[in-house]
């Protein structure tokens, strides 16, 4: 498979195989769904919380394979199950990353009980890479309508609290003696970052969600800092960075998951360089 | 009580303007009444029998040792805590009934040095972070309502003087800049009664001064009744109404005239303190416990972790 570097003739290439047109629109609603948590999520700074999230992904979609059950629905329910748990610890809903010994212990065990399905369910290690790393092969239709279905949902809730939840993630005291619910958002948020890891997880692997849930939020905010335009350019750039993943991919028969990750990460080393740059020059200017 | 215009014994930089004519009429719904009041926290009474009242336009400062519950009442008049014995009213209502009228600015809150919001953004959230939705896109939003919306928050910026700065991250201000726009956010849907729980408690000294005098001004410009919690009196001694102390599970309160002498900070405070008269009739409060030294002017790590 070689790339004719006709854009319009690839992409027919690409889209004459019906899992690839099912591996594009999964990645593309993950893409919007995971940007526009993450952004929320970097801005509450409960990354290591989303990752938390991911990581028990992993054994819940091993587990289900090993019932003979969908992965995808072992994912969803492990980590939704999960954000709820996160959010019953005492600190848990609060973020600001306290909890990072309880959850960072529970993460290795999760990774241990994954470890553990896997290897009950024999001749299975194809399928453990595509859990921890991502692949575009094997998308089912039925897949890519569970992914729509949820995304639609956890993006309806996040359009009726935005606002409030930004209020309640930046500034939670004033937020609450003005009513606004912090304690119930930040359970909310959890669940929707559960729903949000867990998709994310089916395209670049548990181990790879960063990809989407923190690189393009991070690289929309370091590039601006008015939310009106850092919300819409992370969807922005987790869709390119899916995009182009899921094209190179096909064409190299690469690592899919090492593809959008790559991606994202150039865009978010690029605006850092390009940050560092402008300060730099502003500081020789100064200092002439 | 009755305001003490021409007993004021405390002069200022500069001395505040003429009542306006109708703050008779204000204050007889005083902004705050508290008669009796106790509060119990883990099992601990923190004070008893506070008497405070608060009239319209008043600006009254709260003060006292470290853990004497100065905060705590704060949270009672926003109705963040319950009150265990005692009558509270709070804008002519239960406490947290009003709150919409009421400005908060929390103690000792800066914003992390990475987090990409900017200021503008932050005093917007004070307008209409409580509503739920997210903001239209320009195009859909209706006009008018835009329109007004950002008036009132250049309006708001443009008077705490942080227009400069107010398009920067928040993150990226000096703690200065950010307690200004953070009185910008307090103040920008028109409160009636602002409560400042330690504004200058991370500030160097012209900007400690600098806010005091920019609340002063407020409190008598948008005729707002100002609860100001703070640790040393010197910067705002100028500007005040009324003093409450807490001190000791209980509170002393009166005009600074009263409250200030040598004698009963001394016994407040549980420490000789001495008050001065500087050759240009300021007073100053000498010996008085420092804050400890916990902030400095530029934030690093996430403050906002301690206050929970
Ligand atoms: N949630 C709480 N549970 C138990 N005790 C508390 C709580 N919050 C504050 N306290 C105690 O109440 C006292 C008053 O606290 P605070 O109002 O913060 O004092 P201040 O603001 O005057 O420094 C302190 O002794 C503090 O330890
Ligand atoms: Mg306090």
């Amino acid at each position: 498979m070689t790339p004719s570097w006709n854009l319009v003739a690839d992409l027919r290439d690409l889209w004459s195989y019906p899992f690839m047109v099912n591996a594009f629109r999964a990645g593309t609603i993950v893409a919007v769904l995971a940007g526009a948590m993450g952004w929320f999520m970097v801005l509450r700074r409960q990354s290591f919380a989303g990752h938390t999230l991911a990581v028990v992904g992993f054994p819940g979609a091993a587990g289900a394979t090993l019932l003979g059950v969908a992965a995808t629905f072992g994912y969803f329910a492990f980590c939704v199950a999960a954000a709820l748990v996160i959010a019953a610890l005492p600190f848990g809903a609060g973020g600001h990353g306290q909890e990072s010994a309880v959850t960072g212990t529970v993460q290795a065990f999760a990774l241990a009980c994954g470890f553990l399905f896997v290897a009950l369910y024999k001749g299975f290690l194809s399928g453990m890479n595509t859990m921890l790393f991502g692949s575009f092969l094997g998308v089912t239709t039925t897949q890519v309508v569970v992914l729509l279905v949820i995304a639609a949902a956890a993006l309806a809730v996040l359009t009726l609290i935005g606002r409030p939840l930004l209020f309640a993630s930046i500034d939670p005291d004033v937020a609450a003696a003005r009513g606004v619910p912090v304690r119930a958002l930040s359970v909310v948020f959890l669940v929707l970052l559960g729903c949000a890891a867990a998709e994310a997880s089916q395209i670049t692997g548990t181990l790879l969600v960063f990809a989407l849930l923190v690189m393009p939020a991070a690289t929309a905010q370091a590039l601006t800092a008015n939310p009106r335009w850092s919300l819409p350019l992370t969807i922005v750039i987790g869709l390119a960075a899916t995009w182009l993943g899921l094209g190179v991919s096909y064409y190299t028969s690469g690592p899919l998951g090492f593809y959008v990750t790559t991606f994202a990460f150039g865009g978010y080393a690029i605006t850092r360089l390009a940050g560092l740059a402008r300060f730099a020059g502003l500081t020789a200017r100064g200092a002439a | 009580m009755s305001l003490r215009q021409g007993e004021r014994a405390v002069g200022g930089d500069s001395p505040p303007p003429a009542r306006p004519p109708d703050a008779a009429i204000r204050l007889r719904g005083a902004a705050v009444r508290l008669r009796g009041a106790a509060v119990r926290l883990g099992g601990r009474t923190v004070w008893s029998g506070v008497d405070l009242t608060v009239g319209a336009g008043e600006f009254v400062a709260l003060l006292g040792p470290n853990g004497a519950g100065k905060s705590t009442l704060v949270k009672v008049l926003l109705g963040l805590l319950p009150l265990t014995a005692g009558e509270i009213s709070v804008l002519g209502a239960r406490p947290g009934r009003g709150n919409h009228r009421v400005g908060y600015l929390p103690q000792r809150r800066s914003f992390d040095a990475a987090l990409r919001i900017r200021g503008v953004d932050v005093v917007r959230l004070g307008l209409d972070g409580d509503r739920w939705g997210v903001p239209l896109p320009a195009f859909l939003a209706p006009r008018a309502r835009r329109r007004a919306a950002e008036d009132r928050i250049a309006e708001v910026i443009d008077l705490v003087g942080a227009t400069a700065y107010a398009a920067r991250p928040i993150g990226a201000l000096s703690g200065g800049e950010q307690q200004r726009l953070l009185i910008a956010q307090a103040l920008v849907r028109r409160p009636d009664l602002l409560l400042l729980d330690e504004p200058l408690d991370s500030l160097d000294l012209p900007n400690q001064s600098a806010v005091a005098a920019l609340v002063a001004r407020i409190c008598r410009s948008e005729r707002v009744s100002v609860v100001m919690v703070a640790h040393d009196v010197n910067p705002i001694l100028g500007y005040l109404d009324r003093v409450a102390y807490l001190a000791h599970g209980g509170a002393a309160t009166g005009t600074p005239e009263e409250v200030i002498t040598g004698a009963t900070l001394s016994r407040l405070y549980d420490t000789p303190i001495e008050v001065l008269r500087t050759s240009d009739g300021r007073l100053v409060v000498v010996g008085q416990p420092e804050a400890p030294a916990r902030h400095t002017d530029r934030h690093g790590g996430d403050p906002r972790g301690d206050t929970r």
